[in-house]
């Protein structure tokens, strides 16, 4: 046990490294630089960008410039472009307002995706099935943007929920409570559409993983000995189809940046996704290389939590 | 597949009918039964012809011109008449706007013309780049096995880690805009479920006596992988291409919404859709109809893409 894990580690670490390098040559190799966001602006003299680029390194060779990333990394002294600040500190301080939304977010897929999932199961090809079948369809195939803007138009107009920002103008200085029930209101709506689409897919993946087990000789068994259908179903059934989404709880923690960046976007969230989107834009190399590794690393993480839990859960499975 | 096609059909359990269909026809004769994929092939046939004949009309024979700015006639509804301050030479094809104007007078059923085309040739190029490196990577993986198999899967799963999304708008942000980079980035990016798939299958196949035989006659290997091992394996990859085409119009759509999507003059479904937000109120048709058609052409690549995966698996269909 303790040989595979650390062998796991070991074998992410390597990973992570590669990662590094790749992520570092696509944003280095692709054309545009900090000292070009600006073209136009008649200020910016050919000194200025020399001073901008001996500022940043970025006259070096390439790896003299991976060397200098990664040593900054490391002591966190790596500074962000536009402003200085240190990049690490930016992304903690976004990683944290991007962290309850995920959560919610995590929260709301799972509580609608079993029910859902297990009704349908159970009533294989009945009009309910079919139906939820047909609205995840739905919601998979529609450009996320697009019901989050209808209804945003819904919910300002009959409920006055809020659609933008993570507090109420005005309200910084309060705190405990009402900080908290506020933060919650701002959260319900960005957080549902962000959840709708993870709704479709966990839904009908807990199907499919039900009507698996329901077939199962065990499950008959457990019929044919008299048990009452919620017990077959919720012990016996519901249980061992619960397996699957154990890893699935790991693959999900890199959703926390790639998912994160359109829904960030529309509902003027100030989370790690647009933190991300706004580097892209400014051409803020350090801060678009650590975001990229820090994905990768939640990832490496997440897979390795999942193959971890998975042992744990499943006693068929030993980790050598 | 000549071969194949001679090979006595599968006894199909409670089809007693299907005894002399060839596997095509077995396959093609479940997916008529699946209403909801036969409904989605419809659409996809005439979503063809619409593409096709959009690109007719609107490039080669200007019919329906979708650059033509009408200032005095913007953000005209649907079936709106054409006013008479337009020239004599710009007036609309029947002397209405199908589907109305934009904010420019651009008639939008010229442009969700232009556009077909033009997201359905990004869903499909980048889709083809996708499969020829995801088979390219599998079938050397798969059929070599040993050191290639580990150097191509670690990659593989280097590539697993990066937040797919964000990456593909890091390049696409970073390099200069073009049509051609969003589907060579949205390609490049998503070929590892490919991948993995057809290393799968071709592992399955390596031992096989066809192959065998193959090795006897002197075949190169690149002969016995792509032309007799690769179409072997061509379930899973036509399911996971078909899916794949509506991913890619989701994520040129997604990137549009950010500004990274087909750039104008050229129109694409996303961008007429990104652009119409702002009008969701004063004219709400821009936002509705691309917003409908991206889903219904989306969903029906989905419809069809899942029943060819029930169609395509002899083990769900004795289920049935």
């Amino acid at each position: 046990m303790a040989a595979f894990l650390l062998r796991a580690v070991a074998q992410r670490i390597g990973l992570l490294l590669v990662v590094s390098v790749i992520a570092f040559l696509v944003v280095h190799l692709a054309p545009g630089e900090p000292s070009q966001v600006d073209p136009m602006n008649p200020r910016m003299k050919p000194q200025d960008i020399a001073r901008i680029r001996a500022a940043f390194h970025l006259d070096e060779p390439l790896p003299v410039q991976y060397a200098y990333w990664v040593r900054d990394l490391a002591n966190g002294e790596l500074r962000s472009f536009q402003d200085g600040r240190p990049v690490l500190a930016r992304i903690w301080e976004r990683f944290l307002n991007s962290v309850p939304l995920f959560a919610v977010e995590i929260v709301i897929i799972w509580t609608f995706a079993f029910p859902l999932g297990i009704h349908a199961a159970l009533r294989r090809g009945s009009g309910y099935d079919r139906g939820t079948i047909f609205l995840a369809y739905l919601l998979i195939s529609v450009p996320g943007y697009v019901v989050a803007y209808l209804a945003i138009l819904w919910v300002v107009n009959s409920f006055e929920l809020p659609v933008i920002g993570m507090r109420t103008f005005g309200l910084e200085t309060d705190s405990g409570f009402r900080a908290l029930m506020d933060r919650l209101w701002h959260l319900a709506i960005p957080s549902l559409m962000a959840a709708l689409a993870g709704i479709a897919v966990l839904s009908r993946y807990v199907r499919s993983q039900m009507l698996e087990v329901v077939s199962q000789d065990y499950v008959r068994t457990a019929r044919a000995k008299g048990l009452p259908e919620e017990q077959v179903v919720y012990r016996h059934a519901l249980r061992n189809a619960l397996l699957p989404f154990v890893t699935l709880l790991g693959f999900l923690i890199p959703g926390l940046i790639g998912g994160s960046v359109i829904i960030e976007q529309i509902f003027a969230w100030p989370g790690l996704g647009r933190l991300g989107y706004d580097a892209i834009l400014a051409r803020d190399f350090p801060l678009i290389l650590t975001i990229n590794f820090f994905a990768a690393a939640l990832t490496l993480a997440g897979t390795f939590l999942s193959d971890v839990l998975y042992a744990v859960v499943d006693p068929r499975i030993r980790l050598e | 597949m000549a071969q194949a096609t001679r090979a006595p059909a599968l006894p199909s359990g409670s089809d007693a009918a299907t005894g002399g269909l060839s596997p095509q026809g077995e396959v093609w004769r479940q997916l008529r039964r699946d209403r909801l994929a036969s409904a989605g092939l419809v659409v996809l046939a005439l979503l063809a012809v619409i593409a096709l004949s959009g690109k007719l009309l609107t490039e080669w024979v200007v019919v329906f011109d979708p650059t033509l700015v009408r200032l005095p006639e913007k953000l005209l509804p649907p079936l709106a008449p054409a006013g008479t301050e337009v020239a004599p030479d710009a007036l609309p094809v029947f002397g209405r706007y199908l589907l109305g104007t934009d904010d420019l007078g651009r008639d939008v059923f010229a442009r969700m013309l232009q556009g077909s085309f033009v997201s359905l040739s990004i869903g499909f190029v980048a889709v083809s780049i996708e499969l020829a490196i995801g088979i390219l990577l599998g079938g050397l993986a798969g059929f070599y096995g040993g050191r290639i198999d580990t150097l191509i899967m670690r990659f593989t799963d280097v590539m697993l880690c990066f937040p797919t999304f964000f990456l593909i708008l890091t390049v696409v942000a970073l390099l200069p805009p073009s049509i051609w980079n969003v589907m060579l980035v949205i390609g490049v990016t998503s070929w590892m479920g490919t991948c993995r798939f057809v290393r799968a299958e071709l592992m399955a196949l390596r031992e096989q006596d066809f192959v065998r035989a193959a090795r006897a006659l002197g075949l190169s290997d690149a002969r016995i992988i792509f032309r007799h091992m690769v179409p072997n394996a061509v379930a899973p990859v036509l399911v996971a291409a078909t899916i794949g085409v509506a991913t890619a119009i989701l994520t040129e759509s997604a990137l549009s919404y950010l500004g990274f999507g087909v750039q104008p003059p050229n129109a694409s479904w996303g961008n007429i859709l990104s652009d119409g937000r702002a009008f969701l109120f004063d004219a709400p048709w821009l936002f509705v109809v691309p917003g409908v058609a991206i889903l219904v052409v989306v969903l029906s690549f989905n419809l069809v893409g899942e029943g060819l995966r029930d169609a395509l698996n002899p083990r769900l269909r004795r289920g049935r």
